[in-house]
């Protein structure tokens, strides 16, 4: 069995209208059932990088494989791998929660009884079963952050791409979307996790990349990276070493 | 197949739930079809059955004035009002503008005198070139004043000009009487006989109206036969409107995003698209058909008379649709925003449906238009419509307005994919 869920090698970016890469020269390997967390400051590339690894950016350079399939050319293979929570709400704000869960559950492959069976366990853990045939547009951002991440784990997927799962929540909603990924970690799906908070981070990974102006400056195990640069916490970590200037001007 | 049916299944929970969407779809085409065959029918009863009110001031004391008033009441599609003699062209200019009448008719002074004379000259020099009088009682032609002919700015050229048509037959039969009248008296030093009189200016010939169709009938097309399948092909193309800012708000909406990452083509949801539209647009084409037929009679206005072929309409509905739909989806998939999809979408309708004849007669149309009236897909429509519903033909009849709509269909639906493929959307 392969063990390492997504592997990287030499991969460069540019977008097509613009002349200096926006992702050059990453090496990355996260493995199997790990909790990998992807930081960086606002413009450094970490979406980008994401979406590469997604299949929703064509990278110019490099190679991406997720448990050994290249993104580039399987991607209707890999895309049975991995489920995907963006920062945008993915999902149709005419549908009801049970409606979207349905169609995605369909378009995923997944038969008509693993879709009820998944959308009754979703519906539940989510805290959805007073508004399940209600439409999403009239639900709370943090309700809608909810269904995000369940629509992402509906197929169960081996990884889990997050990009920034968390953002604008209470904190009831953040700690039942945290709590939901640990227990999906520990049935075995790999979580590849991007945030700006980063307590919440130091919860969650295991382990950390920190991405710079498109470049990997970091990448170890959270109390490994601690010692060396002898920081307490995780912030304090991100400002030695990115600084304290505005990183996205 | 089960991934195709969840997506139709959603395109169709999106769509009932777009209350706006689902009024331009159906509500906005019928009202448009109502009122455009509810003007137009009015406007061919106003020129045919209804009369048109009609102010009439006749200056002139004479027999001649009098037979032309008389030839005037005798058209049968005015409503006269005499007006006093010495009424000014002024006051009745205001009358007009009062709206009072929408036309107005002077006779001048001196009217019945000149077209004596002008008989008289006519008459002599008749019979000068026949031999029977000398050329000692030649007389010239005088100039008679014209009748004056008022009406209201909003009168359009086509009704003014069959008003003034009308208008030159009475007064042509006053001065052929006059003319006939005084050959006989010369001829004859008599009277022209009135049956005689009756016999030669009455005409005894009628016009037989026969609408040319394929298939043999002689029905008679209205202003629904004309305006129901024009204003249903409109509506199926204006579907661009819903499906087109549908398809740019995905594409802008997170639920894109999921859908590309999903093991699924977006082919999947594009087709599944195109089956729900065009069950749309044939929803669209049966209600309008419906109302034609049961609502417009129950409304005064003419009832829509199908094809007797129902399988050539189905055929021809469909691909109209079809090609509605592939219209629609290019300008959903080359639009960034639903601003732009919605503006483009809706101009080009319009300017599509302006040179394919639907809102001017293609044979109306300038020559240099005929020939760029080909490239919209409306005309195309048009045609094999008109085919069935005012020739009454069948598929076979209408097969070369179908095939360059098809070919246009194909086009549409090739441009969609290089789109597609151009923005990494498959």
């Amino acid at each position: 069995m392969i063990n390492i869920a997504v592997s990287i090698q030499n991969l460069e970016f540019i977008y097509p209208d613009q002349t200096d890469a926006c992702l050059h020269g990453i090496y990355l390997e996260v493995c199997t059932g790990q909790r990998f967390g992807l930081f960086g400051p606002n413009g450094a590339g970490k979406t980008t990088l994401i979406n590469c690894m997604t299949g929703l950016l064509n990278y110019q350079r490099g190679s991406i494989k997720l448990f050994g399939n290249e993104v580039k050319n399987n991607r209707n293979e890999v895309n049975k791998l991995f489920g995907f929570v963006p920062q945008e709400f993915s999902f149709y704000q005419e549908l009801s929660p049970i409606e979207n869960l349905a169609f995605f559950g369909a378009l995923y492959g997944m038969n008509k009884a693993a879709i009820r069976a998944k959308t009754e366990e979703l519906i539940d853990v989510f805290g959805f079963s007073d508004v399940s045939n209600k439409p999403v547009h009239k639900f709370s951002g943090g309700m809608k952050r909810r269904l995000n991440l369940a629509i992402g784990v509906l197929n169960t997927p081996q990884i889990l791409f997050l990009d920034e799962p968390t953002v604008g929540v209470d904190i009831h909603s953040r700690q039942a979307i945290i709590s939901y990924l640990k227990q999906l970690n520990q049935k075995g799906t790999t979580l590849i996790y991007t945030s700006h908070q980063l307590n919440e981070a130091e919860d969650l990974c295991d382990k950390i990349a920190l991405i710079v102006d498109g470049k990997i400056l970091v990448n170890d195990s959270l109390p490994n990276l601690l010692g060396i640069y002898n920081e307490k916490g995780l912030e304090g970590l991100f400002i030695k070493l990115t600084g304290k200037m505005y990183r996205d001007i | 197949m089960y991934k195709l049916r969840a997506t139709i299944l959603k395109d169709l929970q999106i769509l009932t739930r777009d209350r706006v969407g689902m009024i331009v779809m159906f509500v906005m085409p019928i009202i448009l079809a109502i009122v455009i065959t509810a003007t137009q029918n009015s406007t061919f009863e106003l020129v045919n059955k209804n009369k048109v009110p009609l102010l009439l001031c006749n200056k002139d004391t004479g027999n001649a004035s009098l037979q032309l008033v008389n030839s005037i009441e005798k058209l049968g599609m005015f409503q006269i009002q005499k007006i006093v003699s010495n009424e000014t062209e002024e006051k009745l200019a205001k009358r007009i503008h009062e709206k009072e009448a929408l036309i107005a008719v002077i006779i001048p002074p001196d009217f019945s005198n000149k077209v004596e004379l002008n008989a008289n000259a006519t008459a002599i020099k008749a019979l000068n070139n026949l031999g029977f009088q000398n050329d000692t009682l030649k007389m010239n032609q005088v100039t008679i004043q014209p009748i004056s002919f008022l009406y209201h700015p909003i009168l359009q050229v086509s009704f003014r000009q069959s008003v003034q048509s009308a208008l030159f037959s009475a007064i042509q039969i006053v001065q052929s009487k006059k003319v006939l009248n005084k050959i006989y008296f010369l001829l004859n030093e008599t009277s022209l006989p009135e049956t005689l009189e009756s016999n030669i200016s009455n005409t005894n010939i009628a016009i037989n109206e026969i609408a040319v169709s394929i298939d043999g009938t002689k029905t008679i097309p209205n202003a629904t036969q004309h305006n129901i399948p024009a204003w249903t092909i409109f509506a199926m193309f204006f579907i661009v409107i819903s499906l087109g800012s549908n398809i740019v708000r995905e594409k802008l909406s997170g639920s894109f995003i999921r859908l590309k990452t999903l093991p699924s083509s977006y082919l999947i949801t594009l087709f599944s698209k195109q089956i729900t539209y065009l069950f749309v647009t044939l929803l669209q084409a049966s209600v309008i058909f419906a109302i034609g037929i049961w609502l417009f009679p129950l409304m005064g206005l003419p009832k829509l008379n199908l094809p007797l072929d129902l399988m050539s309409l189905f055929v021809v509905t469909f691909i109209c649709g079809w090609c509605a739909i592939s219209f629609a989806m290019c300008v959903g998939v080359y639009s960034e925003t639903q601003e732009q999809a919605n503006g483009i979408g809706a101009v080009s309708v319009v300017l599509m449906a302006a040179i394919g004849g639907l809102l001017v007669p293609s044979f109306a149309m300038p020559e240099s238009f005929q020939q760029i009236m080909k490239l919209s897909p409306l005309h195309w429509c048009l045609e094999a419509f008109y085919g069935l519903f005012l020739e009454r033909g069948k598929l076979s009849d209408i097969l070369l307005s179908i095939i360059p709509l098809l070919a246009i269909t194909i086009l549409f639906q090739l441009i969609v994919f290089i789109g597609l493929k151009k923005k990494n959307l498959i």
